[in-house]
């Protein structure tokens, strides 16, 4: 369910591997853990490249394949780098009746890359995201942590240039 | 004591919508004009109707105000608060009538409704323990641990006929029953708060705004069973859920109602958080407990069933959120007090997200039975700009839909599966003529194809090879025979697929095609999309008699089809035409029709 596995070179820091080390160390006693793990792992270093999965499957004393089948079955986990501003529009049905697609054919297009995929000076990414239960606002999309509701497609313009000089 | 309070809405919609703002807005400004010490602010749960967040509602009046922006809090504090005028601008249109100001509660929107599972959202602050306690929170706990057997539990709830909320309906108490009777060294209690289904937010709700009701539900259950450990498995797509249960779980930890020993009657029970990590198939249950494990969430086949074998092959309860949110009631009340709601076979009350093109998109908790009309008419306020009622859909990716034709079928269980539909969990979309029957049965099952684990084939095949020819009739390149494979295709998926999700991924198609098998004609025969949506049969036109020439369609086309004089009616090439809308979008004179 996971995309193609990432060009962009590891660049991983001594300092997140000591955090990871310390997650790992937390969680290796506690029974059906490895989602845990591979969740918080996500949060240190944005996605989870073969080289994080491999730490964690030597630390954890877990077979690497099976690290990569449970993030490749979910997709939260991601073995690609996101953007800087991460756009998820919400292609639930409440806001997909509601136009949803439209809006997120517009930013595909404005941006030039297709959902998963990330611009190329890392800037932006674009997914479609499963509903997030703000339908009361549909259509509705995300751009980090910052909310954006009850969109029409002409709003994507300006929106999108709020972030482009930030 | 406080002379007023202001509840302001802390739920996901009004959230996205900038309540935080408002809160510190509101201090800010009480501080400011010194009422601090005589106006509390209460951050609450959800309040139901999330169309017209963020909300504040300020008690003793109950005024509910409604799209509040933080522009508008100095108004509220210095009219409303300082000198008792409530902001009629302001508020819900529907409490401002001839007579004054109405209360919340008369309104058409909530006088329909009857609040079981929703009773504390919207009234309590879910982030303390205490106001949870004094609205009888933990009492059914302290009932059932001190006065009555496992047993006795387990009877209540049989009596009450709760049926499972998840979607599927199995009797709930027959679930305990099964689970108590294994005998284990270990057993589990779980709670599936894994609400994938797209357009449902009932159980998000209710995790946001009463998290303890699902901890002392789930701990009465444990107690019926003879658990020890519970799990909540809940979706890290739900931040806010996630927060507020950890803070529950510490704070009962902390007054001894997780724990060992609970009121000193030797129970011990206490519960774990489990992350999803964004896959569908987890709402099944095989799947969920593979996936609380660590593991792939892949379900397996039944028997063994988990209240013979769950999470580490341990006897396992799992029930759904709302579920659990009816337990405490019933303990209270006595299940005669929750038969008496409901139809004869679909007891109690059922909560339904209303989305898609209503005017009160929102909560809803209606008694079994309702009709489609009351909840769509009076409680949602009908369809936006005076357009006609197709469909509702229930029961999301599973479910299918509900005609016109059925407007006045009491909603239960039972009747909505004998009219090709499900409860589901309680995600109702409206729909209306603008939608395309065909391309709403695509949306499922794209969402389908993607969320199918593959671990069966009839499933990982099947479906693909379904959207595939649903692909095909929106493009117009279908011919009738599709339509027979289609309806084939569909019953050996259901009849060969492994879990509930592949069982019923075809629901959406044969819905659809049982209700408007025309619209599927309409699209193969000749070649039209009725509701204008489905782009590669539509043909865009420029009504010379509107057009006034003033060239910007021509402009902003980006495949150069539009060409004309100035001032004078333009056209479009229907070969070179694109068909993205950017023409219609520009034009200032309505000239642009699609057909």
């Amino acid at each position: 369910m996971a995309g193609k596995i990432s060009s962009v070179p590891f660049s991983g820091t001594q300092e997140q591997e000591q955090k990871l080390l310390e997650v790992i160390e937390a969680h290796k006693d506690v029974q059906g853990s490895l989602i845990s793990v591979l969740q918080q792992a996500q949060d240190i270093y944005g996605y989870l490249p073969i080289e994080v999965q491999k730490i964690i499957a030597d630390k954890m004393d877990v077979p690497l394949e099976e690290i990569y089948g449970v993030v490749s079955f979910y997709s939260q986990f991601s073995l690609n780098p996101k953007g800087k501003y991460k756009i998820s529009v919400c292609l639930g049905t409440a806001c997909y009746v509601k136009g949803a697609g439209d809006i997120f054919d517009k930013l595909s297009q404005n941006l030039g890359i297709v959902g998963g995929e990330c611009t190329a000076d890392g800037r932006f990414s674009l997914e479609a995201c499963r509903c997030i239960g703000a339908c009361g606002l549909a259509p509705v999309m995300t751009i980090n942590d910052e909310v954006y509701g009850r969109l029409v497609v002409d709003d994507v313009d300006r929106i999108l240039a709020e972030y482009q000089n930030k | 004591m406080f002379r007023s309070q202001v509840l302001i809405c802390g739920g996901t919609g009004c959230t996205s919508s900038g309540s935080d703002q408002l809160i510190h807005s509101f201090e800010s400004e009480l501080a400011k004009n010194d009422l601090q010490d005589e106006v509390k602010i209460v951050r609450t749960g959800c309040f139901g109707l999330c169309a017209l967040g963020p909300i504040v509602i300020i008690y003793p009046e109950g005024s509910f105000y409604s799209r509040v922006e933080v522009t508008d809090v100095p108004e509220i504090v210095s009219e409303h608060l300082l000198k008792g005028r409530p902001v009629e601008r302001l508020l819900y249109d529907e409490t401002v009538t001839d007579n004054g100001v109405i209360s919340l509660n008369d309104t058409n929107f909530y006088k329909k409704q009857h609040r079981v599972a929703l009773r504390n959202c919207g009234v309590i602050n879910p982030e303390n323990i205490d106001e949870y306690i004094a609205m009888d929170g933990y009492k059914a706990l302290g009932i059932c641990l001190t006065e009555k057997t496992p047993q006795e539990v387990i009877d209540i709830i049989k009596a009450s006929g709760l049926r499972g909320r998840g979607g599927a309906g199995f009797p709930t108490g027959v679930k305990w029953q099964l689970t108590a009777q294994n005998h284990a060294d270990q057993k589990y209690v779980a709670c599936n708060a894994d609400e994938g289904d797209p357009g449902a937010f009932m159980d998000r709700s209710v995790l946001e705004g009463d998290p303890h009701t699902i901890l002392e539900a789930m701990a009465i259950a444990a107690y019926a069973t003879g658990a020890n450990h519970g799990f909540i498995y809940v979706r890290a797509e739900y931040p806010i859920a996630v927060k507020r249960l950890q803070i529950a779980i510490d704070q009962a930890r902390e007054y001894g109602l997780l724990g060992k020993d609970i009121f000193g009657t030797g129970f011990d029970f206490d519960i774990e958080l489990r992350l999803g990590a964004g896959a569908f198939v987890c709402g099944e249950e095989t799947a969920l407990m593979r996936s609380v494990e660590g593991q792939r969430g892949e379900p397996r086949p039944r028997p063994p069933f988990p209240a013979q074998k769950g999470i580490f092959e341990k006897p396992t309860l799992l029930n759904n959120v709302e579920t659990y949110a009816n337990i405490t009631q019933i303990i209270l009340n006595g299940p005669e007090w929750f038969a008496s709601m409901g139809t004869e076979k679909s007891k109690g009350t059922k909560v339904f997200a209303l989305g898609g093109k209503i005017n009160n998109t929102g909560l809803v908790e209606v008694p079994m039975g309702t009709t489609l009309r009351e909840i769509i008419e009076e409680i949602g306020g009908g369809i936006p700009g005076g357009k006609k009622f197709k469909a509702a859909q229930t029961g999301g990716p599973s479910g299918g839909c509900i005609p016109a034709e059925h407007f006045d079928i009491p909603i239960d269980y039972d009747n909505l599966i004998s009219i090709g539909s499900m409860m589901g969990s309680g995600g109702m979309i409206v729909m209306d003529e603008d939608t395309c029957m065909v391309d709403i049965a695509k949306f499922f099952l794209e969402f389908t194809v993607e969320e199918s684990c593959g671990k069966c084939t009839p499933c990982r095949v099947g479906t693909k090879r379904l959207l595939e020819m649903l692909t095909k009739i929106t493009k117009g390149q279908a011919t009738l025979e599709d339509l027979d494979k289609i309806e084939e295709l569909c019953h050996y998926i259901k009849e060969n697929a492994l879990c509930g999700l592949g069982q019923t991924a075809p629901n959406p198609v044969l819905a659809t095609l049982h209700y408007f098998r025309d619209e599927y004609v309409a699209h193969i025969v000749d070649k039209k999309c009725p509701a204008g949506v489905c782009k590669a049969l539509l043909t865009y036109s420029i009504d010379p008699d509107k057009c006034k020439g003033c060239t910007l369609c021509a402009r902003v086309c980006p495949a150069g089809a539009i060409t004309g004089t100035v001032k004078l009616p333009h056209e479009i090439d229907p070969h070179k035409c694109l068909k993205c809308g950017a023409c219609i979008e520009k034009c200032k004179f309505g000239a642009i029709s699609i057909q």
